[in-house]
């Protein structure tokens, strides 16, 4: 079991993790890497009306998922983690951490200076780069909104 | 549907937040059965959109009227999106699982109190789903009407 599934998403727990993966996945756990929420109360609160009340949720940052990714890969639960951005994912993949593992890129919205990838994907320069850092980790990286969708490749996301 | 508020009284703003298209399409069938005047509903998606641009246009929409934020879900991003934006609720309400009775029912009442016009529409709302199997032993031995 251990973590099932890596997610960039910057609606982090919301209808497709829940409902889609979640139950594709069977999914136990919600581990919600992020150096902003641990001191956000009110907004821990409302993600944690999200999770299924069979499943459990965590919000931990960047630098103590690091040390807890050993103990969370090898638990018995089914997890998701998710990341809101690709900054935080890189930063959690940083000296190989993730290496041999997938990060599923699955809502990074609109802003200005992000050209539209896919429906649910838009990517600025920084994306891309974060994207290349990420495969440099050793990541395999793709774009996938729901389990019943096509992947499409990281190398697809990358190229301008 | 009542005759006695017509759907051009001035009142609450209803804002419709929903995944896809389904804001859009209650939006048009409220409109067609009851004739809602346009500035009395509104029709956002979260497709495309991002958490903080999200909120940020509800709560542009909502102004600083007396609003209602009706989302599909009771969790996931548009209801999420419609909690914070309700973080200080003075003026704004939140219903999680809008239905079409619901929002009929809002369009001839939105001149109500919030809190009366919220707990109205939710039982507007939830009493209006029914199977036919309790319809038709609801109805008993009434005799067809000739």
């Amino acid at each position: 079991m251990g973590i099932a599934l890596f997610r960039v998403d910057e609606r982090l727990i919301h209808g497709q993790v829940t409902v889609a993966w979640g139950n594709e996945l069977s999914l136990d756990r919600y581990l919600v890497v992020d150096d902003r929420l641990p001191q956000e109360d009110f907004e821990r609160e409302l993600f944690g009306l999200g999770v299924p009340s069979d499943a459990s949720a965590e919000f931990v940052s960047v630098e103590d998922a690091r040390g807890l990714l050993p103990r969370w890969t090898a638990s018995e639960e089914s997890a998701v983690l998710l990341t809101r951005d690709l900054d935080h994912m890189v930063r959690l993949a940083r000296g190989g951490a993730l290496a041999g593992l997938s990060v599923n890129l699955g809502g990074i919205h609109h802003r200005p200076g992000r050209d539209r990838v896919l429906p649910y994907l838009f990517l600025d320069s920084d994306d891309r780069q974060r994207i290349r850092a990420l495969e440099a980790e050793g990541v395999t990286v793709t774009a996938q909104d729901l389990p019943g969708a096509r992947a499409t490749p990281g190398r697809k996301l990358v190229d301008d | 549907m009542s005759e006695g508020t017509a759907p051009g009284a001035t009142g609450a703003r209803g804002i419709l937040v929903t995944h896809g298209n389904m804001a859009a399409g209650m939006l048009d069938a409220t409109r067609k059965i009851a004739g809602a005047p346009a500035d009395a509903l509104v029709a956002v998606s979260n497709e495309g959109v991002g958490p903080e641009d999200l909120v940020r246009a509800v709560s542009d929409l909502a102004g600083d009227a007396p609003s209602v934020i009706f989302t599909d879900l009771q969790t996931g991003s548009c209801a999420l999106a419609a909690r914070f934006v309700c973080r200080n609720p003075a003026g704004r309400r939140v219903i999680f699982g809008v239905n079409l009775p619901m929002l009929l029912d809002f369009v001839f009442h939105r001149h109500l109190p919030l809190d009366e016009l919220v707990e109205r529409l939710v039982e507007r709302g939830r009493s209006a789903i029914r199977s036919q199997t309790s319809e038709v032993g609801e109805r008993g031995d009434r005799p067809v009407p000739r």
